[in-house]
């Protein structure tokens, strides 16, 4: 398993956030409990397990929900 | 958004002034479609991850708008929408602009030895444990570590709040965030990124600000069922009655957007204007509470006073001052005690004598042979172990430095009295005055626990004009009496250096620390004062009544437009999807602006 943190552009509305939350949730290998979007400091807090997703199909789903990834980074857990 | 503002104000033109309908017409319909598509691209998105979005409630309003050919209305809609959403951006940055401001102080590269032993940038992240870095004149020093070589000058006002530089030499810690104002230093990098002290202060920020109370949770929990909610009446509302227009401004009204922006927004605020001045609030949950406070303990030593004891009084009964004054101070060397330090700082050196031997009596102090004279220092128990006779005057000083609050010193040189030194803690200064702002801002009870005896207390309280003092208090007794505060219903907001009182800290439900900065005070506690500051305390404390209010006026702001529009759907003629968006913008508008507010907070007096 591994935890990411993902710094998006500053988010504006909150709906954003139940929409990336929806998105990254359907990906196969991220566990949904973990998933924290946070609004003011505009971030995506993670766990996912790299057997199954990639940081970077995980970015590609929110890209394409709209949103600009600033950066990202990951931690073994 | 432009372009259909353009075509907007075009096609009123043409309607107005040359009654060209049709033209007019065209108008609006191309700036719908040209505002719609954005729109109904997120809507799109949205409804993709199975999230009924507010995007989607307006998709299917202008949608709806062209159904029943009402086109201008439509236009308008996704103008006031588009444009409103660009507000929001805008003015949702300059809440969030103080918390950026901190964590855009943080170091992005650094300067690493590499294996040939030159100095090369190399980005922050790359820097491990064990590095050797340089830190040049102007720069910011990238992680926590040890000085290894050169000195120069550091700004610590990232971590500490104080603006005055620190000189740093060979040994000394210097703090990721900091900078050195003069000369070039080499470090050793002992912690790195997030461990940093600074990478924790703003780990913590950040968390602040996104942190829920259980009133915030609802609101989400509501709004996730509130939009489809509000879908289905519409739905409802078109298909029994058959009336497309009522539908359509009902999805436009049901929009939710104040109610759940305004606490976020409140809260981010309150925060960053805290970081900005020393005090950091771990949440919006700490925020509440702490804007209820009624009772508020403080630790004497080191919160109150300044916690380094210094002599204040000094009485000698012999010819021989510097004799007496060498043995004093020969002997407290010995000891680590923070009064024989007091005392070997006040009197600096007198001479050396060489110690023969010396016993430590426990809860006493030290008996010394000494050039073949018998020096004892401590206490009176000490002294009275030692048979010393006290003659009526020495015992009239005694009495005299007791009740002025002094822990004191005595010296016998062969079992007679000698020299009797009063030391005392300072009182921090301008903390009488910090006492009665927060007097007026409603804390009712201001109590001190300490550990020193009742008189040195009394005199503390007495001075400060504290409601309580209670002496005699160990770590667990403390934690014994917030208990009883809290069993009578009281909200108890502990003040304390964060180290031996972290029982307290987290037993009380404002725990406050006068951290300069150090971990274990960040952690047990609630509210952290940068750089150990008292004064920062009424800010903090009037900062957090303010932010609490705030989210009630914005939470009503919200609540109160939602009620206003839906009654006046059903009651009155004026209202349509144009006026509906315009107040759901408005209302959004006002809550930020209302939150923006907060970032100015000053305390009045």
């Amino acid at each position: 398993m591994k935890k990411a943190m993902i710094q998006l552009e500053p988010l504006t509305c909150p709906s954003c956030m139940l929409k990336i939350e929806g998105g990254v949730k359907l990906l196969e290998g991220v566990e949904s409990e973990s998933i924290n979007v946070s609004f003011n400091s505009s971030k995506v807090k993670l766990n996912f397990d790299d057997s199954k997703v990639s940081v970077d199909e995980i970015e590609k789903v929110i890209t394409r929900l709209g949103y600009e990834v600033k950066k990202s980074q990951v931690k073994d857990i | 958004m432009l372009i259909s503002a353009v075509l907007i104000v075009a096609a009123f033109i043409s309607k107005l002034g040359f009654h060209n309908e049709e033209i007019a017409k065209w108008g609006m319909i191309i700036a719908s479609v040209f505002g719609a598509i954005p729109i109904a691209i997120q809507a799109f998105q949205a409804l993709r991850v199975k999230v009924v979005s507010i995007d989607v409630l307006v998709t299917i309003a202008v949608g709806g708008a062209f159904v029943i050919r009402n086109y201008e209305e439509s236009a308008i809609v996704t103008f006031l929408f588009l444009f409103g959403a660009y507000l929001e951006q805008r003015t949702l940055n300059k809440t969030r602009s103080a918390i950026r401001e901190l964590t855009e102080m943080a170091p992005e590269s650094a300067l690493k030895q590499m294996e040939s032993g030159e100095f090369e940038e190399v980005e922050v992240d790359d820097v491990d444990i064990g590095d050797v870095l340089l830190v040049k004149t102007g720069g910011k020093v990238p992680v926590d570590g040890t000085v290894l070589s050169g000195e120069g000058y550091v700004n610590e006002a990232s971590i500490t709040g104080e603006s005055l530089p620190v000189g740093k030499d060979a040994g000394a810690k210097v703090f990721a965030g900091t900078i050195l104002d003069n000369g070039t230093l080499q470090i050793i990098a002992d912690r790195v990124g997030e461990d940093t002290t600074f990478g924790k202060i703003i780990e913590l920020v950040e968390e602040a600000q996104d942190s829920k109370s259980e009133a915030e949770r609802f609101i989400d929990r509501f709004s996730k069922y509130y939009t489809p909610a509000v879908l289905l009446l519409a739905v409802v509302v078109g298909l029994i009655w058959r009336d497309i227009e009522l539908a359509v401004t009902i999805l436009v009204l049901g929009c939710p957007g104040a109610l759940v922006i305004g606490v976020p927004v409140s809260n981010v605020a309150g925060i960053g204007n805290g970081a900005r001045n020393g005090v950091l609030l771990k949440g919006s949950e700490v925020i509440s509470d702490f804007s209820r406070l009624d009772t508020m303990v403080f630790d004497k030593t080191g919160t109150l006073t300044i916690g380094n004891p210094k002599v204040a009084d000094t009485v000698f009964y012999t010819d021989n001052e510097d004799e007496v004054k060498g043995f004093l101070t020969c002997v407290e060397k010995e000891s680590d005690h923070p009064l024989a330090k007091a005392i070997v700082e006040y009197f600096g050196d007198f001479g050396t004598y060489s110690i023969e031997k010396t016993d430590v009596v426990k809860g006493g102090g030290i008996v010394a042979g000494i050039s073949g004279h018998r020096v004892a220092v401590g206490n009176a128990a000490l002294m009275r172990a030692e048979n010393v006779a006290f003659t009526e005057k020495m015992t009239e000083d005694i009495a005299l430095m007791e009740t002025e609050g002094n822990s004191l010193v005595l010296t016998s040189i062969d079992g007679e009295l000698k020299a009797l030194i009063g030391i005392r803690d300072q009182i921090r200064p301008g903390v009488k005055d910090d006492l009665q702002r927060l007097k007026r801002l409603g804390v009712k009870n201001l109590v001190v626990l300490s550990g020193d005896n009742q008189g040195t207390v009394d005199i503390v309280a007495k001075e400060l004009g504290l409601t309580e003092a209670h002496g005699h208090m160990l770590p667990e007794d403390k934690q014994k009496y917030i208990k009883e505060l809290q069993a009578e219903g009281k909200i108890v907001a502990f003040v304390g250096d964060g180290v031996n009182d972290s029982p307290s800290l987290a037993l009380a439900q404002i725990g406050i620390a006068m951290g300069s900065g150090t971990d274990v005070a960040i952690e047990t506690s609630d509210v952290v004062l940068m750089n150990s500051d008292f004064s920062r305390l009424p800010h903090a404390l009037g900062l957090a009544k303010a932010t609490a209010a705030n989210m009630l006026q914005n939470i009503s702001i919200a609540v109160g437009v939602v009620l206003v529009l839906l009654a006046s759907v059903f009651f009155s003629e004026w209202m349509n999807m144009s006026v509906g968006m315009l107040v759901h913008e408005a209302s959004i508008l006002v809550v930020i602006l209302n939150g923006m507010r907060l970032l100015r907070y000053k305390l009045r007096y």
